[in-house]
């Protein structure tokens, strides 16, 4: 379980928040996901669990566990993070890239346990990318390399995991392949905290949305309570209607011309 | 070749070594060589030339390859960047200008000259890093490599106005380190250089898998528990230190910290740690080549080692700008 509470964090020089006291909850076997609009302090809730940042007030806990107190190393055993940039100086065989989320388990010596093995392993398989093992990765598509960094962040054993915006740049095949597997690792007992520009998606598949604006929770709770068309104007700023999609009945925005709204 | 990459590189480095001790004004034959390093050499003559001249200069260019190598390597990793290297850094120039300032302020105990390469070498990383860092763009290949020129040049210009108003004998010591060369390898030398290499280079080796995880990244290194600020500075800094060894004990020898670590993980695959040991190996090898071509090919003048090394490394750098677009 991760917990955000009254958490604060500000940029040097800035003129407000960039989290102004944010407190929510990502439980265990849940897909939480994080919405808002450009600035809403979305990657910055990633980079105050991290410790990138100094909170001015409020704590992040994983497990129960404040952030704070914790060295790098010991937070990395606790929640896997998959960051929004991330490419390999050097390609890697996808394996190897893997195995480096062993990074925080292992000893500096000592070739890698059969703990160690099994874990890489069964976390590229859980991942759907065991087919790529040998592959290096640069040799891998867009969606592809997502899987596999998804892997490495399973490899760490983790309960807990953070993505900031994983289907950036993926076609809609595999923005649904990778939700479909987020849900699939909520739903098998984990945590999963997904930040994400995708509302529609975040609909479809999350079991609780926290909609972020301005550095503030302002709607928090199952997608059909949060994805009002009042609310999502109101943080948007921009018009737009709410309907279901057909398929599942899942809620569904509309973002609309700006001359054909409706005057309010 | 490529099951075993070390043993191949191992056995070449030998290889080359064992032809750098029999070739030179007097062609020593193999069994001759061999005799004089198990201590029972055919006369006098064949042992002083194998195990007092040859051997020291010899020893001297694997240790001065195998730590360029190794710098270039935890360089490039850290960095982020391929085409990073002590030398294209700066970091060689500026160890040169606190070792020819040592000299020319009266120094001349080796380790003394050391100190202030490595000095020369700090403050040469912090100005091209506050450099690209000013411009915005420490983490852009050009920008870095542009402000590792700069620094380079100022580092060069130093040097000629502390050789201008020096005696002919610093002169002359300050051109020896510019031109880079391991003619006068003098067992201290071997010893200073060796020292160095043995200590930074496990702690290199030690902390290797930090550096898989640095190349990935500030924000990925700290989601995985490596503090990346802390440690890539921590690398930066051993780096340095094993270049500065280098300048020291035989002046600015470029391109080798490029070369190496791109043959070592095309033979290896990208990881680290076998990166690192490879480098180091291969850097040998090619150095040891490099100091046997400088005195033979024009024979029986020398030519630079330095200059011999930027013959190769110059074509190498141009390559690989090209592959990297």
């Amino acid at each position: 379980m991760i917990a955000f509470d009254a958490v604060r964090v500000r940029y040097p020089a800035a003129e407000r928040d960039a989290l102004a006291g944010v407190s929510f909850e990502a439980n265990a076997g849940t897909l939480t996901a994080v919405v808002g609009p450009n600035g809403s302090g979305k990657s910055t809730l990633v980079r105050a669990l991290l410790g990138q940042l100094p909170l001015l007030g409020g704590s992040v806990t994983v497990e129960g566990v404040v952030t704070s107190t914790l060295s790098r190393q010991l937070l990395a055993q606790r929640v896997a993070v998959v960051t929004q940039r991330e490419e390999p100086t050097f390609p890697l065989a996808v394996q190897d890239y893997v195995a480096l989320g062993r990074h925080p388990w292992r000893p500096t010596w000592g070739a890698p346990s059969e703990g160690d093995r099994s874990a890489v392993e069964r976390a590229l398989r859980d991942a759907g990318a065991d087919t790529q093992a040998t592959r290096r990765t640069d040799s891998l598509s867009g969606g592809e390399w997502q899987r596999v960094r998804i892997a490495r962040a399973l490899a760490q054993t983790t309960n807990a995991i953070v993505l900031d915006e994983p289907t950036t740049f993926l076609d809609i095949a595999h923005e649904m392949a990778c939700f479909e597997l987020l849900a699939a690792l909520a739903h098998a007992g984990r945590c999963v905290l997904v930040v994400s520009h995708q509302l529609n998606l975040v609909a479809r598949f999350a079991d609780r949305v926290v909609l972020l604006s301005r550095g503030q929770v302002v709607a928090d709770g199952p997608p059909d309570d949060v994805m009002r068309g009042a609310t999502l104007e109101r943080v948007y700023e921009w018009p737009l209607v709410v309907s279901r999609d057909p398929a599942v009945g899942a809620p569904t925005l509309v973002p609309l011309r700006r001359r054909h709204a409706p005057i309010p | 070749m490529r099951r075993h990459p070390a043993l191949a590189i191992l056995i070449a480095l030998l290889a080359l070594s064992m032809l750098a001790l029999m070739l030179g004004a007097t062609v020593v034959a193999p069994g001759a060589v061999i005799g004089a390093l198990a201590g029972h050499a055919h006369d006098d003559t064949t042992r002083l030339i194998v195990v007092s001249i040859r051997l020291p200069r010899v020893i001297l260019a694997i240790l001065v390859g195998a730590a360029l190598g190794m710098s270039g390597a935890v360089l490039q990793g850290t960095l982020r960047n391929g085409l990073a290297e002590p030398y294209l850094l700066g970091v060689s120039g500026g160890a040169a200008v606190g070792a020819v300032s040592a000299v020319a302020a009266g120094a001349s105990s080796p380790p003394l000259i050391a100190l202030a390469a490595f000095a020369g070498a700090l403050v040469a990383v912090a100005g091209v890093l506050a450099l690209a860092r000013s411009t915005g763009g420490a983490g852009d290949t050009r920008v870095l490599l542009m402000a590792g020129v700069v620094i380079g040049a100022f580092a060069n210009a130093s040097i000629m106005v502390v050789m201008a108003a020096a005696s002919p004998d610093v002169t002359r010591n300050a051109l020896w380190w510019m031109m880079g060369s391991v003619a006068a390898a003098g067992w201290r030398d071997v010893m200073l250089l060796g020292a160095s290499l043995l200590v930074v280079g496990a702690l290199l080796v030690h902390g290797a898998r930090a550096l898989d995880v640095l190349a990935l990244g500030g924000d990925a290194a700290d989601a995985l528990g490596v503090d990346a600020a802390r440690t890539g500075w921590r690398f930066f800094v051993l780096a340095s230190l094993l270049a500065a060894a280098t300048v020291a004990v035989a002046g600015l020898v470029g391109f080798v910290g490029l070369i190496v670590p791109h043959l070592a993980r095309s033979l290896a695959g990208a990881r680290a740690r076998p990166t690192l040991v490879l480098s180091a190996l291969a850097g040998g090898a090619l150095v040891v080549a490099a100091d046997l071509a400088a005195r033979t090919v024009r024979a029986p003048a020398e030519l630079p080692l330095g200059a011999v090394t930027a013959l190769l490394g110059v074509p190498f750098f141009l390559w690989r700008l090209r592959a990297g677009r």
